[in-house]
């Protein structure tokens, strides 16, 4: 019953409902950007320890001890680089996406799903 | 777009743009010791080109911005990093991105093996590809409206 | 409303995935146990947050296992960003309509 999950599977259906009902290419690219953002909101929330702290070894602590006291304090350091990962290729899909709905819009005219699929008779 | 904005954004545009490349370099250069990194660092570079190309408008400009340059630094980046990690391989260590500069003391900034040159690569190559990005879109806008 | 059923499948993927993280997930902040059976306590974070320092040299975990534990993912990844730049600037420079 935690908070971050539950706004992580509401903004992933907010996404699927911007990319399945609305009538813009646009407002669809922004509704792939949604459920991304969902799933990395919840790939987060899944490594985190009760009180701990950042995956980074603080200023002072000498090489000696550093295993001792900051391996059971230390969130789980995984799925923040899988998430890195992640946001650089939603860039690209974004960035092409956009790219292909600008031509689209100068080749037909219009940014209506509906029309583009009916003007290619 | 293709206009610019007023006389205040213009000035005070060119006054941050040096700040914000430096704070860039620096989010840059400190990836192992503070959060951040290649990427990170490097949508920051692009983000100081970016705001001056919105102020000023793409031809007035004050950084002159040439294709072929731009494109040749991108691939300097990406084959740096293929290019550090087979020296890993072939100077005997037997590892893909096996580190072949000491590891030093844990905090020093130069510490990390072969860290740094790999956030340096991937960070040239993350601020041309976005630079490149923003520079083809706004070009296609103004070549419309002519 | 003549799209009804895009908006019922909707309404049931959003309430399948609410159950599914209230009921089915191990509770928020147990970072490393884990309901695995066999594999409790030993989480792979947990290992490579006892070593990375003192392996790779860096006080920066996080960045250690994008560019050291992980390090091919990250050169795929630069990968993909070149190609999706090369397939935008591919889109729109190209057009030069002087031949």
């Amino acid at each position: 019953m935690s908070l971050n999950y539950i706004v992580a599977m509401l903004l992933i259906t907010l996404g699927l409902y911007c990319l399945l009902l609305k009538r813009n290419l646009i407002k669809m690219v922004i509704g792939l950007g949604v459920i991304t953002d969902g799933i990395h909101l919840f790939l987060i929330s899944m490594g985190y320890r009760e009180g701990g702290i950042a995956a980074i070894v603080p200023g002072g602590m000498l090489q000696d001890n550093v295993a001792a006291g900051f391996a059971s304090a230390a969130v789980d350091p995984i799925p923040q680089a899988l998430v890195l990962t992640s946001i650089v290729i939603n860039i690209c899909i974004v960035a092409l996406a956009l790219s292909l709905t600008i031509w689209v819009y100068r080749h037909y005219g219009t940014l209506d799903p509906s029309e583009i699929r009916r003007l290619r008779e | 777009m293709m206009a610019g904005m007023t006389t205040i954004v213009r000035t005070i545009s060119r006054l941050l743009f040096p700040f914000m490349f430096l704070f860039g370099v620096y989010v840059l250069i400190h990836g192992h010791l503070t959060p951040g990194g290649g990427f990170q660092g490097g949508v920051i570079i692009a983000a100081a080109f970016v705001m001056l190309w919105l102020a000023y408008g793409l031809e007035q400009s004050p950084i002159g911005f040439e294709l072929f340059r731009t494109e040749i630094l991108e691939a300097i980046g990406g084959l740096t990093l293929a290019t550090v990690g087979l020296v890993g391989f072939a100077m005997g260590v037997g590892k893909f991105f096996g580190h072949v500069l000491p590891l030093g003391t844990l905090g020093n900034l130069l510490s990390g093996g072969d860290l740094p040159l790999l956030n340096i690569g991937v960070g040239i190559e993350v601020a041309t590809s976005l630079v490149l990005v923003f520079y083809a879109m706004l070009r296609k806008v103004a070549w419309d409206e002519k | 409303m003549r799209r009804v059923v895009p908006f019922i499948v909707v309404l049931v993927v959003g309430t399948i995935l609410l159950f599914t993280v209230v009921n089915s997930l191990p509770p928020f902040g147990s970072f490393p146990q884990r309901r695995l059976g066999a594999f409790e306590n030993q989480s792979i974070g947990q290992i490579i947050l006892e070593n990375a320092p003192r392996q790779t040299g860096s006080a920066n975990v996080v960045t250690s296992v994008v560019w050291d534990y992980r390090g091919y993912d990250t050169m795929g990844e630069a990968t993909v960003l070149f190609t999706a730049v090369c397939g935008v600037l591919m889109l729109f420079l190209a057009t030069r309509r002087q031949e």
